[in-house]
């Protein structure tokens, strides 16, 4: 019987009267990457900073691969690579002094520490401006460095909180990369973000927080599943019609009913997959319903939160704002 | 099997484990000091600027009797600076603190300890440095010390302890304050009252009462009074080195776990 790589056991944290973690369970299977999906304040970085080491639970247990983070701090921090939100990496360091530093902090031997240090600044495309110092790096070499630092000393459990916000698409791409290639090497990485799409793509499984609690948890196609891949958005030019036309597309539906608003013209509902926008066309064009406009969106962390919790997610404009660039950055 | 390896595993890390985190923290320190040499040179304009205002434009009305003011200040000045160098210890903790830095610090598996005793040995070498700049600039501006090397080294060894002592005891505002610059200001508030009202510029005979009696048992005092006898040989020695040691200990005891519980809950 091998351990879970974590476990979280009604982990609560409280901060006075804020409740930032409410009796979370969490498990994850050893060689997977899991997939943490919520809000600003969902308390996606309380849990990563629990399993850290950084913050003592208020209450409940979490383990890393069976070591209490409370009771054996050090036997989890042996086993534990962190990257966060912020790059913590020295300016006035070069790339390779930064994470050769920390491979000396995870007990490397000195040349052990230059041979790590050097394999993993080629992995993350690095090894160029390694003997540079990093306030002449971009944002997202930093990133790649400060993921680079805790890989060094080859932990099997990686956590990464929020490794690709404010990242452009195509340093996002790359780290992407980098995750799969982890877990490819069986390394188990339990990643937050705030974007569908990049859980979609990385996690095995994906839980969804939402208060300090998970609201829903499953693979990419069961989360999917209840919100639909994509929302399809027609608009015809009759108001009138519109409710002929909501009957027309009904079958296209992947989830629930289409949701017409016959003030505006709009038919929407989540579809299976982006053929289901061309079908709609021909269907429309039948029966000589004219198109205004034909709109085929991804669904949102929004989406995902409006199906699950029955409410919007609180997720600010701009966030939602950057999911859609790096969208169609990939897409081009 | 693993669960087994397991329950071996040690829980605790050795002496030596947490002597090699602690030198790995303070080459990261003094390389990152060391990268910036305009900050070095501002580093000690501050304390320069205050021996030459002292000396030239303060120095003329202070009287101390019998002994030459520059002979006088130089002690105190150099003590002051030393105080004043340990501020950086907490801002620098401060700014770790808010880059991200202590979080992966404290993550990874080496000692509590090692991030503020590295941090606090790399500033007390860059204090080593600094008091020589102090020397350099008291000679040239007329400062004799007469006492035999020995005694000198003493004096310089006092203030050097004194200076890392200090850093502890900023080294734990700044995790407390955990803003750069509430430490900075943080810091100011009790530098100030300790380094002036004390015998570091004027005797401490020319205070009203209460302040004059804050001033006498000041550590600052005591050390300022220790390292002029050791120097110029300007009053007993033994007494307030003996005093000043007595602070030092008092306060590593209060400070030292005070700092590293900061560090714990930061």
């Amino acid at each position: 019987m091998t351990a879970p790589a974590i476990r979280a056991e009604g982990v609560r944290q409280t901060f006075g009267d804020v409740v930032a973690l409410d009796g979370l369970d969490l498990e994850v299977t050893q060689g997977t990457v899991f997939g943490l999906l919520g809000p600003n304040g969902a308390g996606k970085t309380t849990l990563v900073r629990v399993l850290a080491t950084l913050l003592r639970p208020t209450g409940g247990r979490a383990t890393v691969l069976g070591h209490d983070v409370v009771a054996e701090p050090l036997a989890v921090r042996r086993r534990i690579g962190l990257a966060g939100q912020f790059a913590a990496v020295d300016e006035e360091l070069t790339g390779r002094e930064n994470v050769e530093m920390v491979g000396r902090l995870y007990r490397l031997s000195a040349p052990e520490a230059r041979r790590r240090a050097a394999e993993v600044l080629e992995r993350l495309s690095l090894t160029d401006a390694s003997d540079r110092r990093v306030s002449t790096y971009s944002g997202g070499m930093r990133r790649r460095l400060d993921l680079g630092a805790s890989l060094v000393g080859r932990p099997p459990v990686i956590l990464l909180d929020e490794p690709t916000t404010g990242l452009d698409p195509r340093t996002r791409q790359e780290l992407w990369n980098t995750v799969e290639e982890l877990r490819r090497d069986g390394t188990t990485v339990l990643l937050t973000t705030q974007y569908l799409e990049e859980a979609d793509r990385l996690a095995q499984r994906i839980a969804v927080v939402d208060h300090g609690r998970i609201v829903a948890e499953g693979t990419a196609a069961e989360l999917k599943g209840a919100v639909g891949t994509e929302m399809l958005s027609v608009r015809v030019a009759d108001t009138a019609r519109t409710a002929e036309a909501a009957a027309e597309l009904a079958s296209l539906a992947a989830g629930e009913e289409p949701i017409a608003d016959a003030a505006a013209g709009e038919v929407r509902l989540a579809v299976a997959d982006s053929s289901a926008s061309a079908e709609a066309v021909r269907r429309l064009d039948a029966r000589g319903l004219a198109i205004a406009a034909v709109e085929l969106q991804q669904p949102s962390l929004d989406d995902v939160f409006l199906t699950l919790t029955g409410r919007r997610a609180e997720a600010d404009e701009e966030t939602a704002a950057e999911a859609a660039d790096a969208r169609v950055g990939e897409a081009a | 099997m693993s669960a087994v390896a397991d329950r071996a595993e040690r829980s605790r890390l050795t002496l030596a484990e947490t002597i090699a985190d602690s030198r790995v923290m303070a080459v990261r320190q003094l390389r990152k000091v060391m990268r910036k040499p305009v900050f070095i040179v501002f580093a000690f304009v501050q304390p320069v600027m205050f021996v030459l205002l002292f000396r030239y434009v303060f120095g003329g009305a202070i009287n101390t009797g019998g002994v030459d003011y520059v002979n006088f200040l130089m002690p105190g000045i150099i003590v002051q600076t030393a105080v004043f160098g340990a501020l950086m210890t907490g801002i620098g903790l401060s700014e770790d603190l808010n880059a991200g830095a202590i979080d992966r610090f404290r993550s990874l598996p080496i000692a509590r300890s090692a991030v503020l005793v590295g941090r606090t040995a790399a500033d007390a070498v860059m204090n080593v440095l600094t008091l020589g700049v102090m020397l350099l600039v008291g000679f040239a501006v007329g400062f004799r010390p007469d006492e035999p090397v020995w005694s000198i080294a003493l004096a310089l060894l006092l203030v050097l302890g004194f200076s890392y002592v200090f850093s502890w005891i900023s080294a734990f505002i700044g995790l407390a304050v955990r803003d750069p610059e509430t430490a900075q200001s943080a810091g100011f508030i009790w530098v100030f009252p300790l380094t002036f009202a004390s015998s570091a510029f004027v005797p401490t005979e020319s205070m009203p009462g209460v302040v004059q009696a804050f001033a006498d048992v000041n550590p600052v005092s005591l050390a300022v009074d220790a390292a002029r006898a050791l120097t110029i040989g300007y009053g007993d020695a033994l007494g307030p080195a003996l005093g000043t040691l007595a602070w030092l200990a008092g306060l590593l005891v209060v400070f030292v776990p005070l700092a590293v519980r900061a560090f714990r809950r930061a």
